[in-house]
């Protein structure tokens, strides 16, 4: 979604302030206008509105879910998103692998000296926009500026609170022999996105990142009864680290099929030019479901009913308890084991 | 994916597989020279694919691996330099000198940079005409191409703040030094095919002949590899030793002639040094007179770096196929890809990294049933 043109709606005159600047932080006027015009107009609520240090809010019984993460990307934008977008996506995301209905989140800003306010400006309308398509709201949040070179354009750290409104427990403890493994549709489309704008690589077409929230599919799985043992959503390291940590978690032997994982072939050119693993690349709008075996079937026909999860697949079964490990059956038929990344992913020479 | 997943194809291995256990009747031990090979090997489970009278032995082909400790210290040195934008391919970053890699480097507010080609290095330095800008020159005949018109271009354009560290090296001479080695176990060889779609295969003749070897240029993707496999047991189970090319789809004889005008140009024939193997003559590739100026080594005056391999590190043994890597008492546990001892350990294509991240589970039973 696009930002409102810039010098017609933004609210802070661009004339005079066509960048962000030092005052801006300084909790003087400047700042007290920056918070007015753009966070408070852009993100306006009643909770917001109070204008309080902290906010206050009634929270619907049940367990709560609770989670923060910092978004760090370069560049800000990218084919298929933005830094802001993607903060709310994977904020909403990280409460829906507890099955939580998303409802409030923060939102702090670290924005270094110097960018320009139209970039503020549209990356805070793309999180009014994410917010509102995700029917959460953004009650309070904090903004510093940083000398210019001190940061890399734009950080944005988020906390989001959800509530639990089932009574299953969605975690790696409860995964059990049997359980069918989904993934929610193809994978390396976020990361192969951004590695290509960073570093300027051209494909045949654009690759556009995955960037989704998955919270609404997830509250559909678990109307439907569907009993889910655990879900983790497929960010940095990708399925790989995933799958590991979960093996690690709950002390068992998942076993992936090779040629069940969808991989776009866009994504499967590129990360192969790159020497690089689909499995280890990022998403951000992608989640690996463990599901009980008996609910496998029907779990695939709600998942592949929704529009953000319709490439779905059933990719492997956790084998049993007899230690953590992640074995892959390679296009062959080999069994070889899936292991995390180690490190960053540095594209290799030939 | 078009051109790939056609030689992916499970049933068309099994097939292939079959073919080479009707036509093994004896022991063979065959070595892929290439590192990218060998990942493929492990990484698919090729080998599990073979009868167990066929030994793959993983080659010195993986230019990371080979490149000496000293010359990954001198980049070390170079990179620290705060003139300096230093440049190179991914994988070489992790590579551990003697005391740390360029990771670490970079870490500390070196200026490191990957780059996809050594075009864009060239192209650096021509933006920031107030730094020096250097690349990390690796590789077989396959990079060397790319190297040699960086520096071209780079004259071409009369840049004087780029540089490079060379350490190009060569398959043929490697190929010769393992089978003249007393010790050598090696019954054939699969040659790498993207060396030969560059250089072609007519150097290899002599060495078939020298030595009675069967040389079978060969491609990376699982039928390649297994294809490449079956041809080498027919020329070994009937006696004959050519050099056959199994990867006709992108190997001619001769190979691709500008490339090597523009590598013979730029480039001549040195001897090098390689990593856990030592010096072999005639192995690697020098910059000419010519370009001298665009020397790394040369022009930052470099301290002389001579440096001592990890004692514990069976590296050596390994890119020769004395050793597999989980033969070596270190493997997966003192030495990891986190805290590698060699740079087999680190390269995503070397034999001890491709064992570690996809068979750790095999050598650990074996220990326990011992």
């Amino acid at each position: 979604m696009n930002a409102p043109d810039f010098s017609a709606t933004c609210p802070l005159p661009i004339a005079q302030y066509p960048h962000v600047l030092m005052a801006h932080g300084g909790g003087g006027k400047l700042m007290h206008r920056l918070l007015e015009d753009v966070f408070g107009r852009a993100f306006r609520n009643p909770i917001l509105d109070t204008r309080h240090d902290s906010a206050q809010f009634t929270v619907p019984p049940g367990r709560l879910a609770m989670t923060t993460d910092s978004y760090v990307v370069r560049p800000i934008f990218f084919p298929g998103g933005d830094i802001g977008s993607m903060a709310v996506h994977g904020t909403v995301n990280d409460l829906a692998m507890s099955g939580a209905r998303p409802l409030f989140l923060t939102s702090a800003f670290i924005i270094e000296e110097g960018l320009p306010m139209e970039t503020l400006w549209r990356v805070v309308c793309s999180m009014r926009d994410a917010a509102q398509k995700c029917s959460v709201q953004i009650i309070t949040g904090d903004t510093k500026v940083v000398d210019k070179g001190k940061g890399d354009g734009l950080f944005i750290n988020t906390a989001g609170l959800g509530v639990i409104e089932h009574a299953q427990v969605i975690a790696p403890q409860n995964v059990q022999p049997g359980d069918a493994i989904f993934v929610s549709g193809d994978l390396g489309r976020h990361g192969m996105a951004i590695m290509a704008v960073r570093e300027g690589l051209q494909f045949e077409s654009t690759i556009e990142s995955d960037s989704a929230p998955v919270h609404e599919i997830v509250l559909q799985l678990l109307a439907a009864g569907i009993e889910i043992h655990c879900l983790r959503d497929l960010t940095r390291g990708g399925l790989a680290s995933a799958l590991n940590e979960i093996a690690e978690a709950a002390g068992v032997k998942i076993a992936v099929e090779q040629k069940a994982i969808p991989v776009r072939e866009d994504v499967h050119a590129a990360c192969e030019m790159l020497g690089l693993d689909p499995l280890h690349v990022a998403n951000e709008g992608r989640f690996v479901a463990f599901v009980a075996a008996r609910d496998a079937a029907r779990a695939a026909e709600i998942l592949r009913s929704s529009a953000v999860a319709a490439g779905a697949a059933l990719i492997g079964r956790v084998v049993d308890q007899s230690g953590s490990l992640v074995t892959l059956k390679s296009l062959l038929g080999a069994s070889r084991i899936l292991d995390m990344p180690s490190g960053e992913q540095l594209p290799r020479i030939c | 994916m078009k051109f790939l997943d056609e030689y992916r194809d499970g049933d068309l291995a099994q097939k292939l597989a079959a073919e080479i256990h009707r036509v093994t009747t004896r022991p063979w031990t065959i070595m892929e020279v290439c590192g990218g090979q060998t990942h493929a090997i492990v990484k698919f489970g090729i080998d599990e694919l073979l009868p167990p009278k066929i030994t793959l032995i993983h080659g010195p082909g993986c230019p990371v691996c080979v490149t000496p400790l000293e010359v990954i210290d001198q980049a070390l040195e170079i990179a620290a330099r705060p003139e300096v934008i230093f440049t190179s391919f991914g994988d070489m970053l992790r590579v551990p000198g003697s005391t740390t890699d360029l990771l670490a480097v970079k870490a500390k507010g070196g200026d490191v940079r990957i780059v996809y080609s050594p075009l864009d290095a060239v192209k650096l330095a021509a933006e920031n005409p107030d730094r020096e800008v250097v690349f990390f020159g690796v590789g077989f005949e396959t990079t060397a191409p790319a190297t040699a018109m960086a520096v071209y271009q780079a004259a071409a354009k009369s840049l004087k703040n780029f540089s490079l560290l060379i350490s190009h090296v060569l398959v043929p001479p490697a190929i010769e030094a393992l089978m003249s080695a007393p010790n050598c176990r090696v019954q054939a060889f699969l040659a790498a095919g993207h060396v030969c779609a560059v250089m072609g295969y007519e150097e290899y003749f002599p060495l078939a002949k020298k030595y009675q070897v069967p040389i079978v240029v060969t491609g990376f993707e699982p039928l390649d590899i297994l294809h490449g496999i079956l041809l080498t047991v027919l020329q070994l189970e009937s006696g004959r030793a050519e050099v056959e090319n199994q990867y006709v789809r992108a190997v001619s004889r001769a190979g691709n002639q500008p490339a090597q005008d523009l590598v013979r140009q730029v480039f001549q024939v040195v001897p090098r040094k390689w990593r856990g193997i030592g010096e072999i003559p005639q192995s690697g590739l020098g910059l000419r007179e010519t370009y001298a100026a665009f020397d790394a080594a040369k022009k930052f005056q470099l301290t002389d770096h001579r440096v001592e391999e990890p004692a514990e590190c069976i590296a050596g043994l390994i890119l020769q196929g004395l050793k597999k890597p989980h033969e070596c008492p270190a493997f997966g546990t003192r030495c990891t890809p986190e805290h590698p001892f060699g740079a087999t350990m680190v390269s995503s294509e070397g034999a001890c990294a491709a064992y570690y991240r996809y068979r750790r589970h095999e050598p650990t039973e074996r220990v326990v049933t011992q």
